[in-house]
């Protein structure tokens, strides 16, 4: 009887997925990534503040989008699988890193479904990003995922410049994510930004009330 | 004689023998064409008119003095066939008012020819050109009665004394909203970011309409049934012009 008069909330029996936007991109030196925080369920948000960005090794970031329990477990994985791999020197390969994401992904395709950028500096190639849709491995200048990413796609495309500062590329992420938090119903927050350069890897959050304003605002 | 301003496609030699045509025969061409139009619609079939759903991409801007309003040139049947390359989806209901449509081209020739009458109907009672959000409630209201069987949305853009440069939208269900700057057509979703960036209020023509040009240009390079080329009209209380910007004309960025 209870159940008649209290049916169970849709969001329990919804799949969790992160609904996002992310974004990386290349600089001199380095790589910038972003993304969102929103995690809905169905309709409801189930957590507003989740950091979608998360570490494979010291200087190799990956950024989630889809299903969250495939990404996340995805992206643990090849954490682990770094780990194992013996290096002679100290950084692996960012390639490397996109590699493992990509076979997981390819192997698993019908019954994943997460979309990872993989972005980091390592020695050899400076900076890269790498998007893995669906077990594609492809190099890209910048790479732009998740529900959100349709609404700046023509924004990226216009605004993207080659060898761009750290600066000017910050502010180039923090521009898309404010951009497409503000049309997409899926993507919300706050905005996670974390830079990787020679030097390491530095996380920020740009809060609400600090993103930049557009017009309509 | 009046004729018909909405787009017809006609077949490669067809354009061709117009263009060779001058003064007297080429009034008759038109009034053939236009005939034939008729004869047509008469028939309620559409089949003949090529374009029979437009994914598309358009777009009106706000300016200081007057109002842009743009769209690609693309028309397709299904997701792989372009059955129109150069078809415009700008059309004229008044001296100062254009329309563009986004969704059934048939649905929205229908809706635009009752429009047009109504609204030419309505200035002579009026005894003064109509006001945009006139011609935009004519469209509200075709929209909004016939929720079921119609399948397109406006956007309504002109000029007029009382307000001057005015835009509106009707979208599918028959709201009616005034907006600054508005998008719409399948294309439009890769532009959200891009125009919520770059519009700035009361910007000149010449910034108008490189805004107008960058953001058509940019949503076509992303979806594949907006496409051609650019066609923008530029409504202002002195004039109204036609401006085409051919595909190897357009903006280029950075991977192209």
């Amino acid at each position: 009887m209870s159940e008649e008069l209290f049916p169970e909330p849709e969001w329990l029996s919804e799949e969790v997925k992160t609904g996002t936007t992310i974004i990386a991109v290349t600089f001199d030196g380095g790589v910038v990534l972003g993304s969102d925080s929103r995690v809905s369920a169905g309709e409801s948000v189930v957590n507003r503040v989740m950091n979608k960005l998360s570490p494979l090794h010291d200087k190799i970031y990956c950024a989630l989008s889809g299903s969250a329990a495939d990404a996340q477990t995805i992206a643990e994985i090849v954490n682990y699988q770094l780990d194992c791999i013996k290096h002679e020197e100290d950084d692996p390969l960012v390639c490397s890193a996109a590699t493992l994401v990509k076979n997981i992904s390819y192997k698993y395709k019908e019954e994943l479904s997460a979309h990872l950028i993989v972005a980091g500096w390592d020695r050899k190639k400076g900076g890269q990003v790498y998007a893995t849709l669906n077990g594609l491995l492809s190099r890209q200048p910048f790479a732009i995922g998740g529900s959100g990413s349709f609404y700046i796609n023509g924004f990226v495309d216009a605004e993207y410049r080659k060898n761009m500062t750290k600066r000017e590329s910050q502010e180039f992420v923090v521009n898309a994510l404010t951009l497409a938090m503000g049309r997409d119903g899926s993507s919300g927050g706050v905005a996670y930004v974390v830079t990787i350069d020679k030097d390491g890897a530095e996380e920020k959050c740009v809060l609400g009330n600090e993103l930049p304003k557009f017009f309509d605002e | 004689m009046r004729l018909a301003n909405t787009s017809v496609a006609v077949s490669d030699e067809r354009a061709h023998t117009a263009q060779s045509l001058s003064g007297d025969a080429y009034a008759t061409f038109i009034h053939d064409l236009y005939v034939e139009f008729l004869i047509m619609d008469s028939h309620h079939s559409y089949s003949q008119v090529k374009g029979v759903s437009t994914g598309t991409t358009i777009l009106a801007v706000k300016f200081n003095g007057g109002v842009i309003i743009g769209s690609d040139s693309r028309a397709s049947m299904g997701e792989s066939y372009v059955s129109s390359k150069t078809i415009n989806k700008l059309i004229q209901v008044h001296d100062r008012i254009f329309c563009c449509i986004a969704g059934s081209l048939a649905d929205a020739q229908a809706v635009t020819k009752m429009a047009k009458f109504q609204l030419s109907f309505h200035s002579i009672q009026m005894e003064s050109p109509p006001l945009v959000k006139a011609a935009a409630s004519i469209m509200r209201e075709l929209c909004y009665n016939n929720k079921e069987e119609l399948q397109a949305g406006f956007i309504t853009a002109g000029w007029d004394r009382k307000k001057g440069p005015q835009i509106y939208v009707v979208s599918l269900g028959g709201m009616l909203l005034s907006q600054p700057y508005t998008i719409g057509g399948s294309g439009s979703t890769y532009i959200y970011g891009y125009v919520d960036a770059k519009f700035k209020p009361d910007m000149s023509l010449e910034e108008a309409t490189q805004f107008s040009t960058n953001a058509l240009a940019l949503a076509m390079g992303r979806d594949n049934v907006s496409g051609g080329v650019v066609h923008l009209v530029v409504i202002t209380e002195a004039e109204v012009k036609h401006v085409v910007v051919p595909g190897n004309k357009l903006p280029k960025f950075h991977d192209e």
